[in-house]
């Protein structure tokens, strides 16, 4: 599981409201080299929660990114922060641990790199 | 040169994961069909609900692959072994998709919303007693309960959810899914659609249907749209002979 996914998941049982971002538990990080695209980057940074991506990013051993969010100047012009960002968002990989409900704390655990986020019965 | 998909003997399985039929193939052969618009269509976001065995987001990946760069592909399904299947697929390809277990779109509606450029579903159609849907394991890849439309029906909204503004929504159907009725459902949501690919087998006549949104307010009205399907369905089959 990447982090441009861990972006886009929230915990889904029924009636939880404070559902994101999942809390990261990593049992093993992997890296996997990714093309850079500064485009693809620069669409992707508008949908990302950059708390989340920084929080996870550290969860998983990774701590170049900057605390607060850069203006959208630095996307245009600061390649080293794209660099990171890209790094962060898609060459890191949780391959074994588990992703943390924020409210309830429920375990969704994480194998061979597939988030499995099936809920139980009672949990629907 | 042909356009790449996946290739069968790399393409892995598990007994209780739906293998590459004719209706993944006609899902394929969809996407190779509407290569050149989808290429222009610049997607970055890319999904497919219901992977299985991974054939199709493989598939989709390599016919984008070289044209275009920077796109990111979300393959989920609700069946645990047939996302790890996707998975060592996609690795066997030397491509890459993030590959999520959870029903549907479950996890990702909250914050995947209006953003997935291309979605290609090819949903449990085979109609079936309601007690089969949603039972575990390979069942969940074909058992579809009356009409084939349970699972389809509850896919539906979470697409329209999920796609961006210029969003493309690929779909399987079967004839008896009642694929005039599903589009006139899509039309109240707003979309327009087109038969991309008719196959007859054996045992089943597939469509597979594509859907955009469409500002154009067409009339709504249920008999004007019936026999616009049916006319455009028959002229669909009309090309197709020629």
């Amino acid at each position: 599981m990447r982090l441009i996914v861990h972006n886009m998941m929230s915990c889904n049982i029924k009636g939880v409201v404070n559902n994101f971002p999942l809390r990261i538990e990593a049992e093993k990080v992997i890296e996997k080299e990714v093309d850079f695209n500064p485009d693809f980057l620069r669409h992707m940074f508008a949908k990302i929660e950059w708390k989340a991506l920084v929080d996870g990013a550290r969860s998983l051993g990774y701590t170049e990114l900057p605390d607060h969010a850069p203006d959208t100047a630095a996307l245009e012009s600061d390649e080293s922060f794209l660099r990171q960002f890209h790094h962060a968002l898609l060459e890191l990989h949780l391959e074994e641990g588990s992703l943390v409900c924020p409210e309830t704390g429920r375990k969704f655990s994480v194998n061979k790199g597939i988030p499995n986020m099936l809920l139980h019965e009672d949990e629907v | 040169m042909p356009s790449r998909i996946a290739e069968i003997r790399l393409v892995s399985s598990h007994r209780e994961v739906y293998e590459p039929c004719d209706d993944s193939f006609a899902l394929v052969d969809a996407l190779l069909t509407d290569r050149t618009n989808l290429i222009e269509h610049n997607p970055k976001i890319c999904m497919e609900i219901g992977c299985g065995s991974g054939y199709v987001i493989t598939s989709l990946i390599l016919l984008l692959k070289n044209e275009v760069p920077g796109v990111h592909y979300l393959a989920t399904d609700t069946n645990p072994i047939a996302a790890r299947v996707t998975n060592e697929t996609l690795e066997a390809h030397g491509v890459e998709a993030d590959v999520i277990c959870t029903d549907i779109a479950s996890c990702l509606e909250n914050r995947l919303a209006g953003s997935v450029d291309v979605m290609v579903v090819n949903p449990p159609y085979v109609p079936t007693p309601e007690y089969e849907v949603g039972m575990e394991g390979i069942a969940s890849a074909w058992a579809g309960g009356e009409n084939g439309r349970t699972v389809i029906d509850k896919i539906l909204p979470v697409v329209d959810h999920l796609l961006s503004e210029k969003g493309w929504f690929y779909l399987v159907t079967l004839t008896s899914n009642l694929p005039a009725e599903i589009c006139l459902m899509m039309r109240k949501k707003g979309y327009a659609f087109r038969i991309v690919v008719q196959r007859s087998t054996d045992e089943e006549n597939l469509l597979i249907l594509k859907f955009w949104r469409d500002k154009d307010e067409e009339s709504l009205d249920k008999e004007v749209f019936m026999s616009q399907f049916s006319r455009s369905f028959s002229s669909f089959m009309e090309n197709q002979r020629r």
